[in-house]
C-alpha cells in the first residue's frame, strides 16, 4: 500500500493503494468516479480513456505508481472544458448513444483528437478513433458527431 | 444509488402493499392476476396476461410535474427506455420535456403481455408492448380527465389534454401534477380510444433517447458502476474446460493479500470453480492469480474446432430430423450435375462479448434476498436465485440495472449467472457481493452462437429458377432436451427452429424443398446470439441466391422479386424501396462492385445493397443503403440507429478475427485482441436507412439488420474476385 | 579511397598514419574494400563477424518490431501486427486520442503487462528493418542503412554507439517487462553487454558491411 496525491479534474485526491493498482481501478473504485469504464483491461477497447496531462490515455494500464503527479481530466469533468462541452453536445444532438458503455471512452478520444486537430478530415477521425470499440457499433453517427462538433468550433 | 427499488405512485404504494391491493380498490378490476408469482419451475408456464394493466404500476406524475414512466424491460441500448415511454406519453399527451424513464423491477405486472414472462429478447419491446403502453397511457389521461371534470363538475367531453395540462370550459385549466392524487382513485376504464395517425405527437417522429446526456456525462450507473453499502467483489476462477471441477486448492498466497475476505469452493451449474471475495475489484484480481487450482477434467468432454468441424461435415452430408420436406424429395435426383450448385458452409463459434462484461450483485441476509441485474429473463432469474437460497421468488427483491449491451448473453436459459451470485451471496451473508466477469473470463464463458456446417444442394431449373432445394444443416440445439418452457414451442420433431430460422422459413419459392437437421451435443454451452439462426442461415440463402441470380443473368434485386412468394409482403417492400434508393449501383467505379442481401426477424424485413472495393486485402466498405419494413415506424431515430448498429454488429462475421475456437476444450480466445470485432475503420463509412411508409402494427428493430452485412459484403466480393465466400470468418481474400 | 602504403624500412610511422587515415575514412563510414595487409583484413572479417551479431539482435522481436516499414507497430514474439489499429501517426509518435504513450509509460507495467520506456515511440521508416511484408531485410540492406547518415539521424560511428549503449528504448529491450501471463519477454539473443561490445567492434573496423 502506498500513497498517492492526484489531481483529477482540477482537484486535490489522496488514494491509499497498492502502487500495481491500475489508475483505472483507482478511479472507479477509490474515487467511485465510475464513468470511465472497464472493457478489456489490456488497453486495446478504450472504454477507460481519461486525459493525463493532457494525453489521451487508457487508464485500464497505468498503474498508479507510474502517474507521477500529472494531472487527470475524466468524463465527469471534461464538459467544463469548452471543447468537452460542444463534443458532448454534438453527441446528444445526433443521438449517437445505445448502450452508451463505450461512449466515455470515445468521447474523451474525439475530444483529444478536436483540440489537437479542429478540422479532422474523414482519415484524420478514422485513424485516431480507429481504437475505440464499440459493440453496438454507433461509428457512423461517431463520425456525424465528430464533425458537427468540428462545425462547431471555431 | 438504487436501494430497494419501490413502486411510489400517488396511492402511495411500496410494491409490497401494492401486490396487495384487492380487486375491490381498483373499481372492479382484478388485480389478482398479477399476484401470483411462480413458486416453483413448474409453474412457470407462460401464461397469457390480463389486458388491463393498472396506469399506476407505470406511470407516476411528481408533484414537481415530472412524468416517471416504468419500462417493463431492460434497456441494453435497443432504446426501449425511450420508445416505450414515447407510446404511453403520447397517449396520455404529456409534457415529454418532464418525462423520465426507469427500468421497472420484477412484478407480474410488467411481464411480457404476449408471452407471459418479464424479459428482453427476440426484438418484443416494441410489438409487444406496443399496444399496452398506448393503452396505459390513454387510461392515465382518461383518469386525469375525470378527475378534472369531477373538480369543475363538467363534462368530460368538455374537456381536452395538451402537454400535460387538462383545459375545461371557460378558461380552466390545471397541470396534471396538481390532479395526480384525484385521478389515483379514479377507476380504470375498460376501453379507451387511442390517438388517430393525424393526433399523434411523438408516435412517428424522430425522438432523440432520455438516456443519451447520462451516458455521455459518466453519469449513468451501469450494473458494474453499482455501489452498495459494505459491498463485496467476487471474482471465480473457473476450470479451463467446461464442466472441470475443483480437485483441491491452494490459497494460502491469495489469502495474504490485504483485502481479501474469504475463499471458497463454489458449484457451477456444470462443474465447480474457486471464489474470492474482496473489498475490491484490484485485490480480487490480484488475489485469484495467486490461486493454485488442481482441476479434474476428466470424463467431460475437450472439444476441439478442428475436429468438430470435421465431424460436422460428415454429419451435413447425410440427412437430418426433417423440418421442410416439400414437393418430391427425388426432384433434385432427376436434375443434371451441370445444372445443379452443391455448397458447404462453415460458420464458427461467436462470442456476444458486450462492451461491459458479465456482472450483477445479489445480497442475501437468511430471509430475503435483493438482485441488482441487467437481466433479460427476469422471471427466470428470479425464480434461480430463489432455489438456490431456499426461498420463496417474492422474497427475492429483484432490481433490473442498465447494461452495457447485451445481445442474447444476459439471459442464459440456465441462469448460471445468478446461480453463481446467489451461491455466493449464501457464503457472505448480509452484504452486497458483486460478482464480476473480467473481459478474460467474459469471453471464455461459453454460452456462444453455436458452430454451424451446412450442405446445400440447388437444381437450376431452365428458367434459372431454383427447382430444387436439398438443405442440411448441423449445429448445436441448447433448447433440445433441455426442458425448458421454450422448448415445446421452438423444437419440433427433434428440430430446433432457432438452428434453421432463415432457411425453414424462406421467402422464395422453390417447388420441391427439403430441409432437415441433425443437433449434435458437444461440451460448449451455447445460446441465442442476435439474430439467433439468421445470423448464419441468411447468409447461406443469400449467397446462394445470388449466385443463382448471376447465373440466370438476372439482376440481383429483380431475381429475388421474381422468386418471392407472392406473401413475402414485407421482403417485396423492402426490396422495393432498396431498387429505388440504390441507384448508385449502377455507376459504381470500375474497382467497385454491389452486392445485394435481405432478411427478415419477427415480422421485419431488411434489405441492402453495399458498395464494397479492396483495399489492403480486405473488403472496404464505402456504402451501404438500407431498407426496412417494420409496420409502423415508432421512432425514425431509434430505427436508424438499430439498422446502422445492427449493421455493425453482423460485419463480426466478416472480420479476419470474428471466430472463437477452442483447442483441447480450451477456448483460444480470451480478450478483444484475439476476437476482434469491428472497429470505425472497418465500418462502412455511410450507412443510408429508408423506412418503408407503414400503418401496420409495429415489429421490432433490434436483431433484423444484423443478418445482412455479411452476405451483402460476400456477394460485392463475389464479383471483385470471383470467388465465392463459404467460411466465415473471411481471414484472406 | 585509399593510397597504396608502401612498407619503409622504418614503415612504423607510415603505418601509423596510413592507420589513421584508415581509421578517420572509417568513421565516415565508407565501405573498406579489401587491402593488401592482412591486419585489416582480419579486422574487417572480425567487423563483419560483429556485424552479424548487432544484425541478429536489430532483428530480433524486441527491437524490430517498432522498425517496421508500414504504418504500424508490431508486438510480440511472433511480431504480429499491433492491436487496436494503432498506427506511427507524422512523427512515429501515434495521432492524437492513440499516441503511443495513451499507453506506454516511462517503465514497464508490470501489473497491466504494458511495456514501457522514456519516450515510446516508432523508429522512423528511414530505420526501417523489415520489408512491407514484415520480413527483415537481408543484413547488408540494414547494415548500408545503418551507416547512412542522411537515414540514421546524421549519427556517427560514435554517436551510434552511444545510442547502443544509453539510448532508453535500446535499453529497454534488456529489460522488455512482463506478459500478463507472468512471463518475461524474450530478450535480445546477446546481452546488453555484448551488444555494446559487438558495435565497438564494429566501428573499429570501420563499420564494415557484407555485399
Amino acid at each position: 500500500m502506498a500513497t498517492y496525491q492526484l489531481t483529477v479534474n482540477g482537484q486535490h485526491k489522496q488514494v491509499d493503494v497498492d502502487p500495481s493498482t491500475p489508475l483505472l481501478w483507482v478511479l472507479r473504485e477509490e474515487l467511485k468516479m465510475t464513468g470511465t469504464k472497464y472493457g478489456c483491461g489490456i488497453s486495446v477497447c478504450g472504454a477507460c480513456t481519461v486525459h493525463v496531462d493532457g494525453v489521451a490515455t487508457r487508464s485500464c494500464v497505468v498503474p498508479i505508481s507510474l502517474l507521477s503527479d500529472r494531472p487527470i481530466v475524466t468524463i465527469e469533468g471534461i464538459g467544463s472544458d469548452p471543447v468537452g462541452r460542444v463534443v458532448q453536445d454534438s453527441w446528444v444532438d445526433k443521438d449517437v448513444v445505445q448502450c452508451g458503455y463505450c461512449q466515455s471512452g470515445q468521447i474523451m478520444n474525439a475530444v483529444a483528437l478536436l483540440k489537437a486537430n479542429p478540422k479532422p478530415t474523414n482519415v484524420d477521425i478514422e485513424e485516431s478513433m480507429g481504437g475505440n470499440l464499440c459493440r453496438c457499433a454507433t461509428y457512423v453517427r461517431i463520425r456525424e458527431a465528430i464533425k458537427r462538433a468540428s462545425q462547431q468550433l471555431k | 444509488m438504487p436501494a430497494a427499488r419501490k413502486i411510489e405512485n400517488d396511492l402511495h404504494l411500496n410494491r409490497r402493499s401494492f401486490l396487495q391491493v384487492s380487486a375491490a380498490a381498483a373499481g372492479g378490476l382484478v388485480l389478482s392476476l398479477y399476484l401470483d408469482l411462480p413458486t416453483t419451475a413448474q409453474e412457470a408456464r407462460p401464461t397469457p396476461a390480463a389486458k388491463v394493466y393498472p396506469p399506476d404500476a407505470f406511470v407516476h406524475i411528481r408533484p414537481d410535474g415530472k412524468i416517471v414512466i416504468q419500462v417493463n424491460r431492460l434497456e441494453a441500448g435497443q432504446g426501449a427506455q425511450t420508445s416505450l415511454p414515447m407510446l404511453l406519453a403520447d397517449e396520455m399527451d404529456a409534457d415529454w420535456s418532464q418525462v423520465v424513464a426507469e427500468l421497472a423491477p420484477a412484478a407480474d405486472v410488467y411481464k411480457d403481455p404476449v408471452i407471459g414472462i418479464q424479459m428482453l429478447g427476440g426484438s418484443t419491446s416494441i410489438p409487444n408492448s406496443f399496444q399496452q403502453y398506448r393503452e396505459l397511457g390513454a387510461r392515465t389521461r382518461a383518469m386525469l380527465i375525470a378527475a378534472a371534470a369531477d373538480r369543475w363538475r363538467v363534462d368530460p367531453e368538455q374537456c381536452r389534454t395538451e402537454q400535460s395540462v387538462i383545459y375545461g370550459p371557460g378558461n380552466k385549466s390545471v397541470r396534471y401534477a396538481q390532479l395526480a392524487d384525484d385521478a389515483a382513485h379514479k377507476p380504470i376504464p375498460e376501453s379507451v380510444r387511442l390517438k388517430n395517425p393525424s393526433e399523434l405527437k411523438l408516435i412517428g417522429k424522430p425522438v432523440r433517447r432520455l438516456d443519451s446526456r447520462a451516458k455521455c456525462d459518466g453519469s449513468q450507473i451501469f450494473s458494474l458502476d453499482l455501489d452498495l453499502p459494505g459491498m463485496k467483489i467476487a471474482l471465480i476462477a473457473r476450470p479451463p474446460v467446461f464442466g472441470g471441477r475443483v480437485r483441491s486448492f491452494e490459497d494460502k498466497e491469495a489469502r495474504s493479500v490485504p483485502g481479501v475476505h474469504n475463499v471458497f469452493e463454489i458449484p457451477l451449474v456444470k462443474g465447480s470453480a474457486v471464489a474470492v471475495i474482496a473489498d475490491k475489484f484490484w485485490t480480487a484480481k490480484q488475489a485469484r492469480d495467486r490461486l493454485k487450482i488442481d482441476w479434474d477434467l476428466s470424463g467431460i468432454e475437450h472439444a476441439d474446432s478442428t475436429e468438430l468441424f470435421s465431424r460436422y461435415r460428415e454429419m451435413a452430408r447425410t440427412p437430418g430430423a426433417v423440418a421442410v420436406n416439400l414437393g418430391d424429395e427425388r426432384a433434385m435426383d432427376r436434375i443434371s450435375a451441370s445444372n445443379q450448385i452443391v455448397a458447404d458452409y462453415e460458420f464458427p463459434y461467436l462470442a456476444h462479448a458486450p462492451m461491459e462484461p458479465l456482472n450483477l450483485t445479489v445480497r442475501f441476509d437468511g430471509e430475503r434476498a435483493e438482485a441488482w441485474v441487467p437481466s433479460q429473463l427476469v422471471t427466470q432469474e428470479q425464480m434461480a436465485i430463489a432455489e438456490v437460497l431456499g426461498l420463496k421468488p417474492a422474497q427475492v427483491t429483484f432490481n433490473i440495472v442498465y447494461a452495457g449491451g447485451a445481445f442474447g448473453r444476459r439471459g442464459p436459459l440456465d441462469s448460471h449467472l445468478v446461480r453463481e451470485a446467489a451461491a455466493i451471496a449464501k457464503r457472505v451473508p448480509g452484504l452486497p457481493v458483486k460478482l464480476v466477469l473480467t473481459r478474460e473470463d467474459d469471453m471464455a464463458s461459453g454460452y456462444y452462437r453455436p458452430m454451424i456446417v451446412h450442405r446445400v444442394a440447388i437444381g437450376i431449373g431452365e428458367d434459372g429458377m431454383p427447382e430444387a432445394w436439398r438443405h442440411v444443416v448441423v449445429g448445436q440445439s441448447f433448447l433440445k432436451g433441455s426442458g425448458n418452457a421454450f422448448e415445446p414451442f421452438l423444437v419440433k420433431n427433434g428440430v430446433d427452429n432457432l438452428v434453421i430460422e432463415g432457411i425453414n422459413d424462406s421467402p422464395y419459392t422453390v417447388p420441391n424443398f427439403h430441409v432437415s437437421a441433425h443437433h449434435p451435443n458437444v461440451n460448449v454451452p451455447t445460446l441465442a446470439h442476435r439474430s439467433v439462426g439468421y445470423g448464419h442461415n441468411s447468409f447461406v440463402r443469400e449467397t446462394l441466391i445470388d449466385e443463382l441470380a448471376a447465373r440466370a443473368k438476372i439482376d440481383p434485386i429483380a431475381y429475388r422479386l421474381k422468386l418471392l412468394k407472392p406473401d413475402a409482403k414485407k421482403f417485396r417492400s423492402s426490396l422495393t424501396l432498396l431498387e429505388q434508393k440504390s441507384n448508385w449501383r449502377t455507376h459504381l467505379p470500375s474497382n467497385h462492385a454491389a452486392g445485394i442481401a435481405c432478411s427478415e426477424y419477427h415480422g421485419t424485413c431488411v434489405a441492402c445493397a453495399v458498395d464494397v472495393s479492396i483495399e489492403n486485402k480486405r473488403p472496404r466498405i464505402h456504402r451501404v443503403t438500407a431498407a426496412v419494413d417494420c409496420g409502423l415506424a415508432v421512432n425514425p431515430l431509434t430505427i436508424e440507429n438499430q439498422v446502422q448498429g445492427g449493421i455493425g454488429f453482423g460485419l463480426t462475421q466478416l472480420m479476419a478475427k470474428g471466430a472463437i475456437t477452442l483447442k483441447d476444450g480450451r477456448v483460444e480466445q480470451r480478450n478483444f485482441d484475439r476476437y476482434t470485432p469491428p472497429y470505425i475503420g472497418d465500418m462502412p463509412v455511410e450507412i443510408d436507412v429508408h423506412i418503408v411508409p407503414s400503418t401496420e402494427a409495429p415489429t421490432g428493430l433490434g436483431e433484423a439488420p444484423v443478418p445482412i452485412i455479411s452476405p451483402g459484403v460476400a456477394n460485392a466480393m463475389a464479383k471483385l474476385t470471383g470467388k465465392r465466400y463459404r467460411t466465415l470468418p473471411i481471414a484472406t481474400i | 579511397m585509399l593510397a597504396n602504403q608502401r612498407l619503409l624500412p622504418l614503415g612504423f610511422v607510415p603505418l601509423l598514419i596510413g592507420s589513421l587515415i584508415w581509421i578517420g575514412l572509417s568513421a565516415r563510414g565508407v565501405e573498406i574494400r579489401g587491402t593488401k595487409t592482412s591486419t585489416a583484413d582480419t579486422r574487417i572479417e572480425d567487423g563483419l563477424v560483429a556485424w552479424e551479431r548487432i544484425y541478429s539482435v536489430l532483428t530480433s522481436p524486441r527491437c524490430i518490431n517498432c522498425h517496421t516499414a508500414t504504418n504500424h507497430p508490431q508486438q510480440g514474439d511472433d511480431r504480429h501486427r499491433h492491436f487496436a489499429n494503432v498506427i506511427r501517426g507524422p512523427q512515429g509518435k501515434g495521432v492524437p486520442g492513440l499516441s503511443c504513450i495513451s499507453c506506454h509509460q516511462s517503465a514497464n507495467a508490470d501489473s497491466t503487462g504494458v511495456p514501457g520506456g522514456r519516450n515510446w515511440h516508432l523508429a522512423p521508416l528511414s530505420m526501417r528493418w523489415q520489408d512491407q511484408n514484415d520480413q527483415p531485410l537481408p543484413s547488408a540492406v540494414v547494415c548500408r542503412s545503418l551507416i547512412d547518415r542522411a537515414k540514421n539521424g546524421g549519427l556517427d560511428g560514435q554517436a551510434l554507439l552511444k545510442h547502443h549503449e544509453e539510448e532508453p528504448l535500446v535499453l529497454w529491450a534488456w529489460n522488455p517487462g512482463r506478459r500478463l501471463d507472468g512471463t518475461m519477454r524474450t530478450l535480445p539473443p546477446l546481452t546488453h553487454d555484448d551488444f555494446v561490445a559487438a558495435t565497438r567492434q564494429w566501428i573499429n573496423a570501420g563499420m564494415p558491411c557484407p555485399r
